[in-house]
């Protein structure tokens, strides 16, 4: 397919924009390009089909089942783009004054409110752009409360080797040294290795329940409670949230700080640039550090207010605001009853799928999971030679989008399978049929699956060729 | 599984052979560059580095994952396999020819597994 700078003919355009009727004003030389930029010259019919060719070359939700693990591909509902596309929330600037954006406010106080509710905490910031900004955020209130007490010592940050690799690089982003502790073979924390790790050096624990290989980790108080009685603080990265919303709570379970990724639990839209939205929650201990502003209600009007302590701003204004209307218009629609409901189909599915492919393919926990399992391909592998990159390959050709693979690094070539809540039983089976064909095939006609994908826009990629000689600019 | 006999092995899949003049090369065994995939970087430590055993001494990267090499015996770093970090295929290619890592002053040699002992080890996994 050419490139839009491929397809440009010098001359074409689409602006059609009526004669100046002000007086142009000069600019300093200084300011002037010395040439024009070097942008593709197409009509707008040109511009269409191309973007309309790219979507056919993609594969979305729109498109069919995505069962990416860890990364919850939900459907996005209709009406949170209609909701976001409301002019009272597209039509306004930031820097209007406050008494003019009540409405826009009114949605960041009352999408605070109700994601407190669901995680158990007291206060939130909209301002990360996505999960791993919001780790990030995170960290730096941990590290200014323990600043602010004086308690200069606490430089570690513990992270089990079963962690979403964001974790220990956000811990090392946001100063920290990383102390790694190994998982037990079920991915849970290893409570005596946690004993024994914790200590007068210890800023906090990093980490996801349920984990990483959709078990919960029943000892989570516990877990909590060893870090609050070296003086540490809790942060739940809530890459898994979808599993226990409106059942669970981080806060209840004694974590101080969470990440939410709307993006993934709150149904707006993820991949391919989202824009995705990573809001912090907080225990009240850390509220006075949050990134300013944050919104509160005086009287009956919003306000913008920068807590005392605040670590500064993350981003620009208030975060990705359109996605935050989106999340408030899937919480509305769902309610407190259809947020729990979400999630406990989200486990249902996901241990239908488990239950039905399990005595075929070999299953790397064979316990009840949460919202998403994790398969080992390394007996099919051993046995034909196919493996689960394979089997990715050979979804792609039946329409489906394949598993996260090899993660997590604890399971050898792992398929770790997130059917969520919004498909149907009917998808589901569809899905499952295709699994079990797949597996069949690597037996019969492992050559097949070696040379799969046969039927997507592009065969099988160069995956070194990529890594190596990574192409990232277009050249003039 | 291919595990060289006149070779010793660490747990954590490293390769080690004893040169005559004391010192050592180490290398992954063909196990680990199967279970990795293919190599696309390799990070290599500074000629001068010191590790103990079991200490991460480098990384390499593969399609599917970054990971950790561990130092299998305690050393000082004397020579590096540069050619890697241009063609970390090679460890892909020829797992025991391929050596990442010279270490002098070697301690704890004792402490690795025979090939046979390897290749139990592997079986249990």
């Amino acid at each position: 397919m050419k490139l839009m700078f491929e397809s440009s003919i010098p001359g074409r355009g689409c602006s059609i924009l009526p004669a100046c009727d002000v007086p142009i004003p000069a600019l300093p030389e200084s300011l002037c390009r010395k040439k024009a930029p070097n942008l593709p010259q197409l009509s707008e019919n040109d511009i269409s089909r191309h973007y309309t060719a790219l979507a056919g070359r993609t594969h979305g939700v729109n498109n069919g089942f995505y069962p990416l693990g860890s990364c919850t591909m939900k459907y996005n509902p209709k009406i949170n783009e209609e909701m976001a596309a409301l002019p009272g929330f597209t039509a306004i600037h930031p820097l209007q004054p406050e008494h003019t954006a009540q409405g826009a406010m009114a949605v960041l106080y009352q999408t605070e409110a109700a994601l407190c509710e669901i995680t158990g905490m007291d206060a939130m910031t909209f301002q990360p752009a996505a999960g791993a900004h919001g780790e990030f955020t995170g960290l730096l209130l941990i590290k200014a409360y323990h600043k602010y007490r004086g308690d200069n010592q606490r430089t570690k940050i513990i992270v089990p080797d079963s962690a979403h690799g964001t974790n220990p690089a956000s811990a090392t982003m946001a100063g920290f040294t990383v102390v790694s502790i190994p998982s037990q073979a079920d991915g849970c924390v290893d409570l005596e290795k946690l004993r024994a790790a914790v200590g007068k050096d210890t800023a906090g624990l990093m980490l996801t329940n349920p984990n990483t290989v959709g078990l919960f980790d029943k000892n989570i108080l516990e877990i909590t409670q060893i870090v609050h009685d070296a003086g540490g603080l809790n942060y739940y990265d809530g890459a898994n949230l979808n599993a226990v919303m409106g059942v669970s709570r981080p806060g209840d379970m004694g974590f101080d700080v969470v990440h939410l990724n709307l993006h993934k639990t709150f149904s707006t839209p993820h991949g391919g640039g989202g824009p995705g939205s990573g809001p912090v929650g907080c225990k009240a201990l850390l509220a006075p550090f949050l990134p300013g502003p944050v919104v509160k209600e005086l009287q009956g009007q919003y306000h913008f207010q920068t807590p005392e302590q605040s670590i500064g701003r993350v981003k620009s204004f208030y975060g990705n605001f359109t996605v935050v209307v989106k999340a408030l218009a899937y919480i509305l629609t769902m309610g407190a009853e259809g947020i729990r409901e979400a999630a406990q189909n989200a486990v249902l599915n996901a241990n239908y799928m488990m239950k039905k492919l399990g005595g075929v393919y070999t299953m790397a926990y064979d316990e009840r999971c949460m919202h998403e399992f994790v398969m080992s391909l390394e007996p099919l592998k051993k046995e034909t030679g196919i493996s689960a990159m394979d089997i990715a390959k050979g979804l792609l050709d039946n329409g489906i989008h394949p598993p996260t693979m090899y993660f997590p690094l604890i399971v050898h070539e792992a398929l770790m399978v997130e059917p969520t809540e919004t498909e149907s039983k009917e998808t589901l089976d569809e899905a499952i049929a295709v699994f079990l064909r797949l597996y069949e095939t690597a037996k019969k006609d492992p050559q097949t699956l070696h040379d799969a994908p046969h039927h997507t826009p592009v065969r099988r990629l160069d995956e070194v060729g990529a890594a190596r000689n990574p192409k990232l600019r277009y050249p003039f | 599984m291919n595990a060289p006999k006149e070779l010793l092995y660490a747990k954590s899949h490293e390769w080690v052979k004893k040169l005559d003049d004391g010192s050592v090369l180490i290398g992954l065994s063909d196990k680990a560059q199967s279970d990795l995939g293919d190599l696309v970087f390799v990070n290599l430590p500074a000629v001068g580095d010191s590790f103990a055993a079991e200490d991460t001494m480098c990384d390499v990267e593969s399609v599917k994952a970054v990971s950790d090499v561990y130092a299998p015996v305690g050393g000082t770093v004397s020579a590096v396999n540069e050619s890697l970090i241009d063609a970390p295929e090679a460890i892909n290619k020829d797992p025991y020819g391929a050596w990442l890592v010279k270490l002098t002053d070697v301690s704890g040699l004792e402490n690795l597994l025979d090939a046979d002992a390897y290749i139990a080890v592997c079986g249990e996994e």
